[in-house]
């Protein structure tokens, strides 16, 4: 058997310049007439590889996931798949037509109703309207939303609005579906409503699925294969468990050293180093779930700055921020710095977070005035629970609040 | 899986475009339904008035450019009442404004659905020509209308020149809004000159004063823009009295062709990083 999907020697770059929002005519012209030879160097250093020499293959009837850090190329790599953006090296060929579910609701207008919105966005990702009608009362079923299917959806609940996009896309029917990071929406019931229903889109229906998505129980769940994606390339290919743990060994903590980071240029103060320690002095990015751990910050200063924040963030790895701390907060004293090097080392109580994947975030600033430096995702590391805690998968959230439950009565 | 045997689609580099590929254009054909039924849908939602505005626009501003231009001004009108000389002018002027517009703003309008799905990005600007055929038809009855209450009997030739005039008045359109709504995606500054444009060019159009006051050669050179064939000529067919000028429906009709074709071109060759830079 062929396989349904192949990817050989895939590359794409970008300029970075095209990530801008966006350009006013006059900026351009004014910055090339200022400047011509500049503004040619420049876009030619503004070069990024965001996918390198990939390589893989996938079967008929295969649930794959895909893997890896933000910035790693997953978005990217499912957006030439599904066409929306060429290549700029290498070949893909797809033995099956191919629909993509990279945001639900893609499409979806505020002001059509509920049943007509359905229409139009199946009509986008691909269906025929006979085939919508003909599935229309199982979508309908599936979103739960009968009594509302001739409101304006600018009336529906986000619940509602995430259920009936969701709905639309589940009876999608192509040979390949690709699937980005839907099921961080909705509330957990719905989660699994989704989840068994790709399942069951694969192993009953036989039809394949690339998966992206950050949350590796799901990934672990739904996928047999899985395929590690780090700095544009494969890192890893093969099945799901031995790549899961080879990301969070390997991928998430770095290699349990301290993180240095590049110069910032023009700027009077920046970060230059960062780790994260244990109780022990140890440094490591995997923690135990009740012990206290210390973020070490080194700062460089190069001009006398006042008035300053240096704010840590933890995010999970759906970039929801779970925490974030204000250094000038409880100490007006970090908030002026003469030059030099400065060491902060930020003691955070074990016991908080749950057991799961999160990511760092560091940023010095003028509050409300300006950035002066900021490093999203600098280093990711893992809180563990207890081996055999059997309350983990009743226990919901990220953070876990001190609290002591009295008899009343 | 059988049907799928067979099915082989290669994902490579772009580097030539099929000038146009139809084949697709029409496997996609009802997504070019579905968006023009939506904006049609969705054009007067949430309006007390709804449908009734494709009447009352082009009634109001005929009574208004009857009152100043024809009224105190005396714009001469080639016979004809100047309500409806002026009422002939606004319909395919507004269909024109308003396809060249919506054209023009379609791809940044849609930006959620081209970053997430892949469809050939052609759809949206052409599907705005559906959204205006409703007010179109709406006011040219009207026209006809009104044309008969002052006793004009359209012609005969009415039933080849009016729809000509529509896909004339059409390929300029969007020729020019293929064109400008590639630019938009890059620079937002076309959103902001295109009402402008469309302001200074009603001035180089006969829809308020007849093409014969610029003298007969001059007739020729305004006739580059495409409206103004279609404009004149619907006059004559509308109203049943006058000559067909053959030469400006020529060069109007020969200038939106290659309006289009160029929009066509440019729009092609930029499409491929639409979904990158919008």
């Amino acid at each position: 058997m062929k396989p349904i999907v192949e990817v050989n020697h895939l590359y794409k770059k970008y300029q970075i310049g095209e990530k801008q929002p966006y350009y006013s005519l006059r900026d351009s012209i004014v910055n090339f007439v200022r400047s011509p030879i500049r503004s040619i160097n420049k876009l030619r250093k503004n070069e990024f590889w965001a996918l390198k020499d990939i390589s893989f293959k996938v079967m008929p009837g295969e649930v794959m996931g895909i893997i890896g850090r933000n910035g790693a190329g997953k978005s990217t790599l499912l957006k030439i798949l599904s066409q929306i953006t060429p290549p700029t090296k290498g070949e893909i060929t797809l033995r099956g037509r191919v629909a993509s579910l990279l945001e639900v609701g893609t499409g979806f207008h505020p002001e059509l109703t509920g049943r007509e919105n359905i229409f139009l966005n199946g009509a986008i990702l691909g269906m025929k309207r006979a085939e919508i009608k003909r599935k229309f009362n199982q979508i309908i079923e599936f979103a739960e939303i009968q009594k509302f299917l001739d409101t304006p959806i600018k009336h529906y609940s986000s619940g509602m609005y995430t259920r009936l996009a969701f709905a639309v896309a589940a009876h999608l029917e192509p040979e390949i579906l690709l699937i980005d990071e839907v099921l961080a929406v909705g509330d957990i019931q719905f989660q699994k409503k989704c989840l068994g229903k790709i399942q069951n889109i694969s192993r009953e229906e036989g039809r394949t699925v690339l998966f992206v998505s950050h949350n590796l129980q799901s990934i672990e769940q739904l996928c047999a294969k899985c395929i590690l994606l780090e700095k544009g390339q494969v890192k890893m290919n093969g099945e799901t468990k031995s790549v899961i743990a080879k990301y969070l060994n390997e991928v998430i903590p770095g290699t349990n050293k301290v993180i240095k980071l590049d110069k910032k240029a023009d700027s009077v103060m920046s970060f230059s180093k960062i780790f994260i320690t244990n109780s022990k002095g140890k440094i490591t990015y995997n923690i135990l779930e009740h012990e206290d751990f210390y973020v070490n910050l080194e700062l460089n200063v190069l001009e006398e700055t006042k008035d300053i924040d240096v704010n840590i963030a933890i995010s999970n790895s759906q970039n929801v921020i779970a925490c974030s701390n204000l250094s000038g907060i409880r100490n007006s004293q970090l908030r002026s710095f003469r030059p030099g090097k400065y060491i902060f080392k930020v003691k955070f109580s074990g016991g908080y977070l749950m057991p799961y994947n999160y990511f760092i975030h560091i940023y010095i600033q003028h509050p409300g005035v300006q950035s002066i430096d900021a490093r999203e995702n600098v280093l990711g590391f893992t809180v563990s629970g207890q081996k055999q805690d059997t309350y983990l998968s009743y226990r919901a959230g990220y953070v876990s609040l001190p609290s002591k439950w009295l008899l009343e009565k | 899986m059988n049907q799928t045997d067979n099915y082989e689609l290669k994902v490579r580099p772009i580097k030539t475009n099929v000038f146009l590929n139809i084949k697709e254009l029409w496997r996609y054909r009802e997504l070019f339904y579905i968006f023009a039924w939506r904006d049609i849908k969705v054009r007067y939602k949430q309006t007390i008035l709804g449908i009734a505005w494709a009447v009352l626009q082009p009634v109001t501003s005929t009574f208004i450019f009857t009152v100043f231009f024809g009224k105190f001004i005396k714009i001469p009108s080639e016979g004809l009442p100047y309500s409806l000389f002026v009422l002939i002018g606004l319909v395919y002027w507004s269909f024109f404004s308003g396809t060249l517009t919506h054209a023009s703003n379609s791809l940044i309008e849609n930006e959620g659905i081209i970053k997430k799905v892949y469809f050939p990005r052609l759809i949206l600007p052409l599907s705005t020509i559906a959204t205006g055929l409703i007010d179109f038809g709406i006011s040219f009855i009207l026209s006809l209308l009104v044309g008969l209450y002052f006793g004009y009997f359209p012609s005969p030739l009415a039933i080849i020149i009016i729809p000509l005039g529509l896909v004339i008045a059409s390929l300029g359109a969007v020729g020019a809004g293929l064109f400008l709504t590639s630019i938009n995606v890059k620079y937002r500054d076309v959103r902001y000159a295109l009402p402008f444009f469309i302001q200074i060019l009603i001035f180089v159009t006969p829809v308020i004063y007849p093409l014969s006051i610029v003298g007969s050669v001059n007739r020729l050179v305004i006739a580059i823009n495409p409206i103004v064939g279609v404009i004149e000529s619907a006059r004559k067919v509308i109203s049943g009295s006058g000559v067909i000028d053959y030469q400006v429906l020529a060069v109007s009709a020969i200038s939106s062709i290659l309006l289009f074709v160029a929009g066509l071109y440019y729009f092609r060759t930029t499409e491929k990083f639409f979904a990158d830079i919008i």
